[in-house]
């Protein structure tokens, strides 16, 4: 690896996956390039299921379930599906577990290189645009049965609002007055939150929601995982505000599981 | 047939170097030091928006002086390079030594090969240890890299600088003590530099996986009041 300089005009700028594209920057061909033979219908690969986000009062919520399927196989537990894209925005995936992993820590390493080689920061609807493309670039090995549909959620500085986009396979990106979901129980999750949806929650009651919905699709879903008492392993929950990404300790979704199940119980008592 | 000019390899690298120093004496200094909990950086720049320190890496920092776009391009590289190499292997396997090594080759190689040496003097900072350790490594526009554990002094009037902060330097200090010392170095005994001449960033452990902040108006302003 020598010092990656290029002559005027034919610099990759901000752009780090044009960057890792060029082969005098990258001795070897990094993941994205396409050239790796696609796997066949036969192959079973481990998928992550339901990730929802909600809009609050400060900001977003955004949760997601641990569990990976392989097939009709449980192949992990404790998997994490909603991660930090940066300091003000946060990306959850639904869809085959390594592409989109990939996807992630491409995304993250995106956003931290346009922000120090600019000296700012993109702005939240750039991001998004960022995602939809890297989505589109994936579309050849989506065909092949591995696609990865991310949803991402930040605080837009420049409006002070939170922001939640949903996509398509095809890169196609929509952003959500509200709340959104995506995977297998995407559609259980977003029922859930709608019905218990309103303007301006505040975080402990948005957070609950959150959960709440991950409970309701892991009830309906067999792909995604409900809270695991035994083993002590609960979703992850995160809040984006002005003061940035956070997450929820496990603590603090345990004990707003712990509500919920309460209440449930004395609702259904006669 | 023309025969060209016989000049001594002497004279060649003596006038190159001449050059380059002249190039770096016009822009202003910057003074790098270890501090309690951290570096801190601190140059004279009266641009909000042309920085001449600049993060490159979660616990890893970039100052140049001398031509800016000649430092900025540097920069630019230093990023790509911190970044592509944390995405192959690990973000714990991105050091500011290789980094250092890699611009110490370019800048000899351009020293020697080419017309034109670039007029910069640059520095790559590091926090090696959570907490503890740092490293500062100088290079300068023929490719010579110094490693320093204290301080660090670029530009024309280096030496002077170095003198005064070297005086007043003490071991372990803190972040508003070595903020003032710096500034009176660089400033000397005729003039006061005041917020909106100088720009100023620290590496600290305390902000996180980022270690890189920059310490802006009203922050910078308190922290100069003695």
């Amino acid at each position: 690896m020598g010092l990656p300089l290029f002559p005027p005009g034919d610099d990759p700028g901000p752009d780090f996956s044009a960057l890792i594209q060029r082969p005098e920057a990258f001795g070897t061909s990094p993941a994205g390039s396409g050239a790796a033979p696609l796997p066949g219908p036969g192959v079973t690969v481990r998928h992550a299921t339901t990730v929802a986000a909600l809009r609050y009062a400060e900001g977003v919520v955004m949760a997601g379930d641990r569990r990976a399927t392989e097939g009709n196989l449980i192949a992990h537990r404790g998997i994490e599906k909603v991660f930090p894209a940066d300091r003000h925005s946060a990306v959850a995936i639904a869809g085959a577990a390594g592409p989109a992993i990939e996807m992630v820590k491409l995304f993250q390493t995106q956003l931290e290189h346009y922000e120090k080689v600019e000296g700012v920061a993109l702005s939240l609807e750039g991001k998004a645009n960022q995602l939809g493309q890297m989505v589109r670039d994936h579309l050849p090995m989506a065909m092949q049965g591995l696609a990865v549909v991310p949803l991402f959620a930040g605080y837009d500085l420049r409006r002070g609002i939170g922001r939640i986009f949903t996509y398509d396979v095809t890169g196609g990106h929509y952003e959500e007055a509200d709340h959104g979901a995506t995977g297998s129980g995407g559609r259980d999750a977003r029922t859930t939150i709608k019905l218990g949806w309103s303007v301006d929650m505040p975080r402990d009651a948005a957070i609950e929601l959150a959960v709440r919905a991950l409970y309701e699709a892991a009830d309906e879903d067999s792909a995604t995982g409900g809270p695991d008492l035994v083993r002590g392993i609960f979703p992850v929950v995160a809040t984006v505000t002005s003061e940035g990404y956070q997450r929820a300790g496990d603590d603090e979704v345990a004990e707003r599981f712990a509500d919920l199940v309460t209440r449930d119980r004395r609702a259904e008592r006669p | 047939m023309t025969m060209p000019f016989y000049v001594a390899p002497e004279q060649v690298m003596k006038d190159r170097a001449e050059y380059a120093q002249k190039g770096i004496a016009r822009g202003r200094s910057l003074v790098a030091s270890v501090y309690g909990a951290g570096i801190l950086i601190v140059a004279e720049n009266p641009s909000r928006t042309l920085h001449k320190v600049s993060e490159i890496y979660d616990r890893m920092a970039f100052a140049g002086v001398g031509k800016y776009n000649e430092f900025d391009q540097l920069r630019v590289a230093g990023v790509r390079h911190a970044d592509m190499k944390g995405f192959a292997y690990s973000r714990e396997d991105v050091d500011a030594r290789s980094l250092a090594n890699l611009y110490a080759q370019y800048l000899g190689n351009v020293f020697t090969h080419e017309m034109k040496p670039l007029e910069v003097e640059i520095l790559v900072a590091e926090l090696t240890d959570p907490g503890d350790g740092a490293q500062i490594y100088h290079i300068s526009y023929d490719g010579t890299v110094t490693d320093e554990d204290l301080f660090a002094v670029l530009g024309g009037e280096a030496d002077t600088i170095s003198e005064r902060f070297a005086s007043a330097y003490a071991e372990g200090w803190d972040l508003d003590t070595a903020l003032r010392a710096a500034v009176t170095a660089l400033a000397g005994p005729d003039r006061t530099l005041g917020p909106g001449d100088l720009e100023v960033a620290v590496l600290s452990p305390s902000n996180g996986r980022r270690a890189f902040r920059r310490l802006l108006n009203d922050e910078l302003a308190r922290r100069l009041q003695p």
